[in-house]
Formats: C-alpha cells, structure tokens, sequence
C-alpha cells in the first residue's frame, strides 16, 4: 500500500512533466497553466482553512498585488521579472501582515470578514487609478526570459509555472510534517491547548495568513507574465471566493486537494460558461449558480472534499520509525525534592458578581502529589485556569519557584516548566497519537517554517519524536502510537494527554480529571506512572473524583466547596472530617 | 465646502445610513440566534427592490418561482425525512400542504395581479410576501443541516448562498438596472436642504421598524425566546425553544427587512441585479462596529458609513468603495484593542 500511494506520486509528477512533449492540443496547455496558477492560491488556502482554521475570501486581491506590481514595474521601468517577483512579495507581506495583525487578535471570523473587505477595496483601486489603466488594465506585458529562453509560449511557460506549483505542494506538505505544521494544526481547535503547549497562536495565524498570500502573490507574477495584460476583474472578490471554492471542493485539509479542486473547479467553469449562456439564450456568468450550490451541498454532504475519497483508497503509509537512535532531548534540572513549586497565595476569580475562586492557598511541592478535590462547581478546574494562565487571576498571587505568574499568558508559563491535562480531552483527532505527543514538547524544539520546508530540521525532529515515543512507552500506549488519535477511546485519549503533558518536561504537572472514562487496569496503571513520576521528584497538582485514586495516591489534598478552600491535610485527616462529609453528602437535620 | 453641501451631504448620508442600520441590525440578529455570518443579506435588498420593479412593468418576477421551486424542494426534503422516521403518510401529506399552503397563495396572486398592475402600495406589500419567505427558506435548504458547524463553515455556506442568489438574480431581472417610483412625490425645503417625500419615508419606515424590533424582543414571547437562543442554543432548547425555528425566524426578519430597504432604497437609485451585495455589505461594515453584537453599535456604525460614504464621494468619488470598504481596517483595529482576545472554541 504504501509503494503504490508512491508510485501513484510518482506517475503524477512524471505526468505532469511530460504533458507539453505529449501532442496534445495547445488549448489542453493553456487549461493546465490555469490550473497550474490557482493551484499555487489554492494550496494556500488549504494551509489557511484546511490546516489553521482560518480563511481569507481576499486571496484573488494578494493574485493581483502580484500582477499588478509586475506589469506595473516591467512596463514602466523596464525592470527585470525576477526582481519584481521580491518587490511584489515585499508589498504582499506587508499588506497581509497588516491584515492579519489587525484582525487575528480577535474570533476566527473577522479575518475573512476584513478579507472580503480588502479583496472589495484593493478591485475599486486597481480600477480608479490612472497610472494602472483604470479598468482597462496594462497591455503588453513582456514574458519571462529564463537563462536567454523567452517563455513565451504556452509549453515553455508551463515548466516554470508547474515546477513552483510543485515545489510549494511538496513544500507545504514538509511544513505539515513538522513541529510548525502540529503547532498550525493544534490552533484550529481553538487556542487554549494550542497556548499551554507553548505555542504562540496569534503569531501562528498571522505566519498561515501571510503564507498563503505570499503563494497567491507568487500566482499573480505568473499570471501577469502568461496573459501578458492585467485588469482589475480576475482580481475581484468572485475570484477570490471562487479560489476558496477550489480549496473546498478538492479537500480543503489536503495540499494534492487543492490542485484536485483547481482542476474541477477550471474544467467545470469552461463547460459551464459553454452551456449555460445557450440555455438561458443570453450571455452572462451564471455559472456561479451552480457554483454557489454546489459548495452548499460540498459543504452539506462531503465536507472533507474530492481528495478525502482518494484518501481512503490509498491511506497514507505508517510512518517509518527511524528516530531510534536520536539523541535525547536535554532535560530539565528538577527542584529539590520538598522545595515549594507552585504557592498559591490567595488567588480569586470573579466573574461579574459570582466569586468562583475565593481567596483560595495551597502549596505543591517537588516531590509531592497534592489532590484537589471538591464537588461539582466547586472552582476546582478556574483555580486550574488561574494556575496555567487560561484566566487571569481577579486578586491574588500564583507563584512558581517564587516567580509570580498570574499575569503571564498560558504559553510562558507553560516555558516555565508547568504542563496540564484538560477536563474535556483537546486533541488534534487528524494526527496520530505520536504527532499529538510530539506537540507537547513543542517548546523543546526551535525550528520554524524554513527549515521545516528545507528540512533543515530532521535531526531535531528525530529527536522530538524520540521523545513522545519515550513517553507513551513510559504510559505504556507505544503500541498505539501510529493510530489516529480521534479513533481511540476516551480513556487512551486521557493517557495520551498526560504523556502529551509529559513530553514538555515540565517541573509541575497538573491534572484534571485524568482518572475519569478510565477502567480499572487503566487507573492502576495511571496511579503507579504517577507514583514514579513524584519519586523523580516532579511537582503533581491533580483534580479527580475517584476518591479511591485519590486517598491511595496523594500525599496532601485540599478540599474546596463554593469557591473556598474548606480543609487541608493528608488523606486520612481529610477522610475524618466532619465539614468534608457534609459538602459530598449534605448534614443531616 | 461650505455650509450648504456639507449639509445636503449630511441629509444624504443619514438618509443612506439609515438603510444601513436597518441591514446591519438584521446581520447582527442573525449572527447572535444562529451563529451564520450572513453575506446574502443584500441579495435580499436587490430582490425588494427588482421584485417591485418587474411587477410595476406587469410582469411576474423570477423570485415568485423561486418561491415555489425553494418550498416545494423544502417540502419533499421534509417528506422524505419523515417518511424515513416512520411517520404516518397522512401526517408527512399534511404537513408538506402546509408549509407550502402560503407559498403557493403567494405565487397565484403573484400570476393573477401582475398583469392587471394594481397601485404601488399593493405591489409592494406583495414584494414583501414573496420576499420574506425566502428568507427561511433559505435557512432551512442550506444552513439547518450544518447549524452545528463552525461559524467558520457557515460563512463559506454563506458566501455560496451569496453566489447562488446572484446569479439567479440575472436571470430573473437581466443586467439592466431599475428605478423605481417614488413612494411620496412631494419635496419640503428647509433652509438650504430639501427632503424629498422618500426621503421622509424612508427615516419614518426605519424608525418605525427599530421601535418595532425593540418591541418585539422586549415584550413578545417569540422575541424573548429568539434573545434566548442567541444568549444560549443548548439552554434555550431545553426550555423547549426550537433552535430550528429560531433560526427560519430571524432568516425570515433578516429577509423582511432587507426587502423593505430594497423598496425604500429603489426610488433613489438605479438598481442592478448585484447592487444588493455592496448595500447588503455596507450594512455589515456597520455590524462590525458593534463587533457583531451590539444593536445600538450597529446603528450608529451604520449612521456613519453613510456619511463616510457621502462625503468620501464628493471629496474622491472614484475613491468611494474603497473609502467605506477601507474604513473596516481601523474598526477592527479599535475593537480589537478595546475588547483584547475574544476566543471560540470548537
């Protein structure tokens, strides 16, 4: 199976490579460079919606920022192709950095909401401004001379257009696998998990945007160069919504998706403006009716797109264990055993009139498991929240090791040495059990897009990898380790969060709920991981409701009830007290 | 610019700014009930405003057989679905008549008083029934089945309902652009401006419909109940609120008034098949000063667009779009600083 998803590849690229030697007509040449140009956008997009959860329905915009500073500056001032490339890309990068910063700070949707208004505004321009021909654009582009070779035609044009076509496919699938690609991945499900694994999420979304405008600004300079003329309408915000609809149609979570839906969306928009115009008996762009609908019902009833189909056909191959004998990742000095981690010092949280955490303190030291325990809304998970920075703390200190961080956000103290697991389990289900691992020990690698692209950053990959696989073996799922995560149960999920968690090396762990969805076998076997995990000396703060787990495990534990702190002690002070029996069972009258 | 334009400017973009409240308000409301980002809300402008037109030349538009075609698709998916949970036919026969009893009543008057051209008033009440149906029926054939996705889905739902929409309006109104009568001929000067009768109306039917809404949220139950639902789906629904229902109703309003803007909007402007879009999207930029959710935002922003717009037109009128589009860069960058990090989670 995995020889022929290679050999499949393979034919592609030779296909690809072959088809202007081939006699085809020169109108199949021409539909291939179309396709070829929004493929460049599409793929773009998939990093942007597929991968980030993010989208842009400006992307036609940043295709003709590219054009137009092409025509614009080979026409006038005679400057060569392959430096208007870089002057394009500079006024692209900034255009969409600017965009990016503005919106991304807030929810998901005002960025393609600014994106339709940008793709709207950057059209009137194009249109109203003299020195780019209004409306009716430049003419006479020259073409692109490469090495003395005029690119003049539509064969030779091709090799150049499809060679960074797939150059960027094969570079967007590299950046996919790596840590980038799990920190881009680990931010479509919403921040909180994507933050307390280390990973700066805002700079992450802005880094996607700019990606995948850079790509379709790259498209715009070929385009400019094929059609030798540039006016405003390609550029609108149909193109653009109609570049999104290439992306969903093929698959928008996959990169060969996006050249699928290209070629779908341009075959079906010359048969369609074939036929149409003749039924309706007069001409007009009705095809984006049947576009419209179309991404309705993609939408409805095949969400994953055409390539998902492909996908089940040909899964893609187990990943090759080849990290073996890598390096391990340096570890982190742990405290002294017994030395305060983490001092909670009378932290409070308000929301509005509702006092959620009431002035509540306790310590953890290194060494120790501190059981947090208390019934149903008693503020146990927003004093988890204060402690990894999810919530600002309302009043009060959080220290670690005696540094306050109450006021640092998720991913800086997740830097300081502080991992967690969540309440309701956060996954990527897409990716495997390693590669969700791996992304707990984001912070233990540097590498960024370039070097994931280059593949500069193998070695450090191996040894990341290295590292998850080390720690499902110490929470004895290796065995699982190349399934999907979202096809486990909810207890392995809950295993592979804490070895998630424990993949950062964090000098503090903290809990929440890890016992809950697991049987027996499985607690026992969580109870004995912690156990040697303490004897290392590692800091343990756990939220659970198993009382048995907890009083067999724990040294101290803290009981709140309504937000405040009702007792603290060792499991036998707190299982004697009266107050405790009366928060779980009521007193009697 | 002295005193005289800039006051006629202002008298303008009130007046314009007037119709954009009424659209972003109805963004804004179905945004909070249903989550749904909705981009067709001008197609709906462009229908009020050609339906009327087609029917004032005595023909009967294309809407009123999308009508028909939309319930009818509606009805068999609903058959089907009941058919499928085991539902007696008799209940899934009667329940199809009656979700398309009012469509159908609409098209046969529609067929009937088109060509005998009855006064203006009449036309455009029967505008506005085959607009506003529309709208839950565009709710219910292309958002219901996804209403749990993420808003994100939804918006790209949106953005292709947008482009069905347009299309289908050249078919039904071609590329020429309309006029329409004024409603109220008669013009009053005061000092250096001069209000039309529509311009008039135009302020009175926006006013009117604003205290009406407030009304209707403050003082119905179905109003209460669509508040609740936007507050919290899950809650409201196990207080017996049908999300479903909340959803056709707020598309059913958000449809409703972008049709009235249309028949407010056509006696001042040539109206084309796809003008609706940049009206329906003026009236987001102003949603967007209320970051989607404050009615009274909303309205001031959309008070604001129109003067931006009319003084941005005198100043650089090449330059208009591109002013009020722009102009959403520095909103957004306002409330970004003023409310920080706003997060959904999936």
């Amino acid at each position: 199976m995995k020889m022929m998803r290679r050999n499949v590849l393979i034919a592609f690229v030779l296909l690809v490579a072959a088809l202007p030697l081939l006699p085809v007509p020169e109108f199949w040449i021409t539909q291939a460079n179309y396709i070829g140009l929004y493929s460049l956008v599409a793929i773009g997009l998939v990093l942007l919606t597929g991968v980030a959860g993010l989208t842009s329905f400006g992307q036609a915009a940043f295709v003709g920022m590219g054009a137009y500073t092409a025509a614009y500056l080979t026409l006038t001032h005679g400057v060569s192709p392959w430096l208007t490339i870089w002057v394009g890309l500079a006024f692209t990068f900034g255009a969409a950095l600017l965009l990016g910063w503005v919106t991304l700070r807030m929810s998901g949707h005002f960025l393609p909401l600014a994106t339709i208004a940008w793709g709207l505004s950057l059209y009137y321009l194009l249109g109203n401004i003299d020195a780019l021909g209004k409306y009716d654009g430049l003419l006479g582009i020259p073409a692109i001379e490469f090495f003395g070779i005029s690119l003049n035609t539509g064969r030779s044009f091709y090799y150049l257009l499809w060679l960074l076509v797939l150059l960027a496919a094969f570079g967007a699938i590299r950046l996919l696998d790596s840590r980038t690609g799990r920190a881009l991945r680990a931010v479509k499900g919403g921040t909180t998990m994507a933050e307390a694994m280390g990973v700066n999420t805002f700079r992450l979304k802005v880094t996607a945007f700019v990606l995948a405008a850079l790509l379709a600004c790259v498209s715009g300079w070929l385009f400019a160069h094929f059609q030798r003329t540039v006016n405003p309408s390609p550029f609108g915000l149909n193109k653009g919504i109609e570049y999104l609809f290439m992306a969903v149609i093929g698959g928008v979570g996959h990169v060969w998706g996006a050249i699928v839906g290209a070629t779908v969306v341009k075959v079906l928009e010359e048969q369609l403006q074939d036929w149409l115009p003749r039924l309706m008996g007069t001409s007009g762009n009705y095809e984006i009716i049947v576009f419209g609908i179309l991404l309705v019902l993609v939408l409805q009833y095949a969400r994953d797109g055409i390539w998902a189909f492909v996908e089940a056909r040909f899964p893609k191959p187990q990943r090759a264990v080849d990290w073996g004998d890598a390096p391990a990742l340096p570890h982190r000095e742990q405290p002294p055993k017994g030395e305060v981690v983490l001092d909670v010092d009378q932290a409070r949280k308000e929301f509005g009139g509702l006092v959620a955490v009431n002035d509540v303190s306790f310590q953890v030291r290194a060494g120790q498991i501190l059981g947090l325990i208390g019934p149903n809304g008693a503020g146990k998970s927003t004093t988890f929240n204060l402690v990894t920075g999810v919530l600002p703390a309302t009043r009060g200190k959080v220290l670690l090791r005696g540094q306050p961080i109450q006021s640092l956000p998720s991913r800086e103290i997740a830097a300081r040495g502080v991992a967690r697991t969540f309440q309701h389990v956060k996954m990527i289900p897409t990716m495997t059990v390693l590669e969700n691992v791996a992304l707990g020990a984001h912070l233990r690698g540097a590498s960024g897009v370039a070097s994931a692209v280059l593949r500069l950053d193998r070695a450090e990959e191996k040894r990341l990898l290295r590292e998850a696989q080390r720690q499902l073996e110490r929470i004895g799922m290796a065995d699982r380790m190349h399934e999907l995560a979202g096809n486990l149960a909810l207890g392995p999920q809950r295993l592979m969060e804490i070895a998630r968690a424990l993949a950062a090396d964090p000098m503090l762990l903290l809990l929440d709920e890890p016992a809950a969805g697991l049987r027996l076998k499985e607690k026992q076997a969580l109870a004995d991981v912690l156990r040697q995990l303490r004897s290392e000396g590692m800091a343990i703060l756990l939220v659970e409701h198993d009382m048995d787990l907890v009083m067999g495990l724990v040294d101290r534990v803290v009981v709140m009830e309504f937000g405040t702190k009702l007792i603290e002690g060792t499991p036998e002070e707190v299982q004697a007290s009266p107050a405790v029996r009366a928060a779980y069972l009521g007193t009697e009258h | 610019m002295d005193f005289t334009i800039a006051s006629i400017l202002t008298l303008d973009g009130v007046t314009n700014g007037a119709i954009y409240a009424l659209l972003a308000l109805a963004t804004v409301l179905v945004f909070a009930v249903t989550r749904v980002i909705f981009i067709p809300q001008g197609e709906f402008v462009a229908y009020g405003a050609l339906t009327l037109a087609l029917l004032q030349l005595g023909q009967v538009p294309g809407t009123v057989w999308l009508l028909l075609v939309m319930a009818v698709v509606a009805s068999v998916l609903d058959a089907v679905a009941g058919l499928r949970r085991g539902l007696p036919a008799a209940a899934v026969a009667t329940g199809a008549l009656k979700s398309l009893a009012f469509p159908v009543a609409v098209c046969a008057v529609a067929w009937w008083a088109a060509p005998r051209q009855l006064p203006l008033l009449f036309q455009s009440l029967l505008t506005l029934a085959i607009v506003t149906p529309l709208g839950p029926l565009v709710y219910r054939l292309a958002y219901e089945k996804l209403a749990d996705a993420t808003v994100l889905v939804l918006l790209i739902v949106s953005v292709g309902t947008h482009f069905a929409l347009t299309g289908l309006g050249l078919v039904f109104f071609g590329a020429e652009g309309f006029r329409n009568p004024s409603f109220w001929d008669s013009r009053f000067t005061a000092g250096p401006l001069t209000l039309t009768g529509q311009t008039l109306i135009i302020f009175m039917v926006s006013i009117a419909l604003i205290v009406a809404l407030y009304l209707f949220f403050e003082r119905t139950l179905r109003g209460k109940a669509l508040r609740a639902t936007a507050v919290n789906r899950l809650g409201a629904r196990l207080m017996g609120i049908s999300t479903s229902g909340a959803g056709q109703l707020s598309f059913g309003l958000a449809a409703f008034m972008g049709a009235l803007s249309g028949l407010l909007i056509g006696p001042t402007t040539t109206m084309f098949y796809d003008s609706g879009f940049l009206i329906g999207l003026k009236g987001f930029v102003a949603a967007i000063f209320g970051a989607l959710a404050s009615y009274p935002a909303a309205a001031l922003g959309a008070v604001f667009v129109g003067l931006i717009e009319s003084f941005g037109s005198f100043w650089a009128s090449a330059f208009k779009e591109v002013i009020v589009f722009t102009l959403i860069i520095p909103v957004l960058l306002w409330r970004s600083f003023q409310h920080g990090h706003h997060d959904e989670e999936e």
